[in-house]
């Protein structure tokens, strides 16, 4: 090939010139390559409130539901209970749960709207396993400072009566409190706060 | 008939380098003659990833990535599908022979040097074919969806929300979803089938083509290069084929001979190859009571659990994996084999292998307060090895290195010695049976047993000298 009299710049620029279109063309792919990873719009439309009925719930029983694919726990807490909750604080980590997540409703000492009834998103904030409930006070495998609660199987977080974390314990924050509002005195809707949002 | 056969043969050689290959890489690589049994695990490495390849293909035939048919897709295949369970089995076994013989690869790079100048990048290929491997060995893991498949990943997956400002939504691209869900068991049956295996293959090239083109180094880990015939070639180098081809069959049989007990007689392994709650379907609401990942994946689980705090847990594990990668640059000693090190660094390695294998044991242990605080101590053990490498490392004063290589004993020199010893060990003792007559039989012998044990022990502390 004869290259005599090329202005070789001229070659230079054009070669450059289609290696930045070619690298935009490339990165304007990436965007639906990338996105088509993301959340269906039928994985985003089936969070919809779930309706529980907690006529049968008995004192100290704990039941789980699920909402959003999530386990939620609704917890029935006697008197007893919630005394213990009074005394917790120094062994916590967040006992005014100010870095955790709840709606402002649950935003208080016991974490519920009413004392009794307590609702959480049963999946520990470390890595997400969903803790065991242990109501029993000081059981061997636990220690004797154990006044009942939640204990993460997987890597040993341990919650109070009220989704509360001990501290020096791998979990950052207090259990996640999901919206909910009570429709009749026996009857919950997971889901949403308040009759608008069910709009 | 045979004129034909060359001619076809030499036209094939015309357009393709055939010969070129073989002789390049198996009739003239020529690799050091003092190859030991350590040698075996790269070769069987690859002789399990063609298991897995084979048998994977054979599953995917059969099972259904769909999180309503998954598990029942699976327990279709060992039940009613036929030779499913021999497939599936050498598939789930194949995943643990895999680890096995890759740590023992590794280890074997460690201890003779393999990770030095001039074999730095083979090196940093091999890591990152072992990061394929757990990437392949974890979207695996989900793909039966049961109890442990859904909540193992519900765990390794929530360690990327650990990371400042993006972890949540890096978490939920990966799902694909809020929770774990047939979103995320489909994408992870692509990732598992067709995107990590290729990428996989890929390194397995480029480590080899690597390996070829620097040329393996050996026990001694002294240069074969530097002592060369008239025609080029090392005085002790032996040709990659015939000799090592027909060495590596033996590991290949012994190999066969363990593979093939496990699949027959414990293809679950007690727990610990395929964990018992992977037998009970998926349940989003209930997490099993212990939860450990496979033994592979422990130690640097345990490692996880030892840090207090969810961010820091997670650096530390990752970085307990990543640390490896610096290897070629944190080891300060010009000496690659281990053989002709000082004690310090014996010492050391000797440390580093205890605490990975304690820690693999902790991983697989419930979160109590013991096992938590013997988890810090051997992760604090795990990155000393690493870390204080430079300082230790650069004090070494190492033994003479030969110029050539040297002998070892050979295994049939050991056999009288086994015998000695067994005879050592044991004492025969007339005993008196039930109906009156007696019989010479074998007995344990105690003091014989006790001198076995210090010469064991003298040796041990000797070799770490």
């Amino acid at each position: 090939m004869n290259n005599e009299g090329v202005d070789t710049s001229k070659r230079q620029f054009l070669t450059s010139a289609l290696t930045v279109v070619g690298a935009v063309g490339t990165g304007y792919l990436a965007v639906p390559f990338l996105s088509q990873m993301q959340p269906s719009s039928k994985a985003m439309a089936a969070g919809a409130p779930v309706d529980v009925d907690i006529s049968r719930l008995e004192s100290g029983q704990l039941l789980r539901v699920a909402w959003r694919g999530k386990p939620v726990w609704i917890l029935n807490r006697p008197p007893e209970m919630l005394k213990i909750l009074e005394d917790m604080d120094p062994f916590l980590a967040d006992p005014s749960s100010n870095e955790s997540i709840q709606p402002e409703t649950s935003k208080n000492a016991v974490r519920s709207i009413e004392p009794e009834i307590f609702i959480a998103i049963g999946l520990c904030t470390h890595l997400g396993c969903s803790p065991t409930f242990r109501p029993e006070i000081a059981p061997p495998d636990l220690g004797d400072d154990w006044q009942g609660g939640f204990f993460c199987p997987c890597h040993g977080s341990k919650f109070d009566l009220a989704g509360r974390v001990y501290s020096g314990f791998p979990a950052p924050t207090n259990l996640e409190i999901p919206p909910y509002r009570y429709v009749t005195e026996t009857q919950i809707i997971i889901g949403e706060d308040t009759v608008e949002d069910s709009a | 008939m045979k004129a034909r056969m060359t001619s076809c043969g030499n036209w094939v050689l015309e357009r393709f380098p055939m010969s070129k290959l073989w002789n390049e890489h198996m009739a003239q690589y020529y690799a050091p003659k003092n190859f030991n049994f350590w040698y075996f695990f790269g070769s069987l490495a690859l002789l399990v990833l063609v298991n897995q390849l084979v048998t994977g293909i054979l599953l995917t035939m059969n099972y259904k990535p769909d999180a309503k048919l998954a598990f029942d897709s699976v327990e279709y295949i060992m039940r009613d599908v036929p030779w499913g369970w021999l497939v599936r089995y050498m598939h789930s076994t194949g995943a643990s022979a895999f680890f096995l013989v890759v740590y023992l690869h590794m280890f074997r790079g460690i201890m003779y040097g393999s990770f030095k100048q001039p074999r730095e990048l083979i090196w940093i290929f091999g890591m990152l074919i072992f990061f394929c491997l757990m990437a392949e060995a974890f979207t695996g893991y989900l793909l039966p969806w049961g109890q442990m498949s859904y909540w193992g990943a519900q765990v390794i997956i929530s360690l990327f929300s650990a990371i400042p400002i993006i972890g949540d939504d890096l978490s939920l691209w990966i799902r694909g979803d809020y929770v774990i869900a047939d979103a995320t068991l489909n994408r992870f049956f692509a990732f598992h089938v067709i995107a990590i295996p290729l990428v996989l293959l890929l390194l397995i090239f480029l480590h080899i083509v690597a390996l070829h083109e620097v040329g393996s180094n050996n026990p001694d880990g002294i240069e074969i290069k530097k002592h060369k015939d008239a025609n080029g070639i090392p005085l002790d180098g032996i040709a990659f084929h015939p000799y090592y081809t027909v060495k590596d069959l033996v590991g290949v049989g012994v190999f066969l001979f363990c593979f093939a007990s496990v699949i027959f007689y414990a293809p679950d392994m007690g727990g610990y190859f395929l964990e018992h709650a992977n037998f009970i379907p998926a349940d989003p609401l209930k997490t099993p009571e212990h939860i450990a990942p496979v033994w592979y994946f422990t130690p640097f689980y345990a490692i996880l659990r030892a840090v207090p705090d969810k961010f820091a847990g997670v650096i530390a594990m990752g970085a307990s994996v990543c640390v490896l990668f610096l290897l070629p640059w944190l080891d300060r000693s010009p000496i690659k084999s281990v053989r002709y090190r000082s004690g310090i660094y014996k010492k050391a390695l000797f440390l580093f292998v205890v605490s990975f294998v304690a820690l693999g044991y902790l991983g697989t242990q419930s979160a109590t307060e013991g096992v938590t605080t013997a988890s810090r101590i051997f992760s604090v053990i795990y990155f000393g090895f690493f870390l204080l490498m430079p300082i230790y490392t650069s004090w070494e004063k190492g033994k003479p290195i030969p110029e050539r290589l040297t002998e070892q004993g050979s295994l049939e020199e050991c056999i009288p010695k086994i015998v000695d010893t067994f005879n050592e060990v044991t004492v025969k003792k007339p005993i008196k049976a039930a109906d009156g007559t007696t019989a010479v039989k074998l007995r344990p012998n105690p003091s014989g047993i006790a001198s076995v044990l210090i010469r064991f022990l003298k040796r041990l502390k000797a070799s770490l000298d």
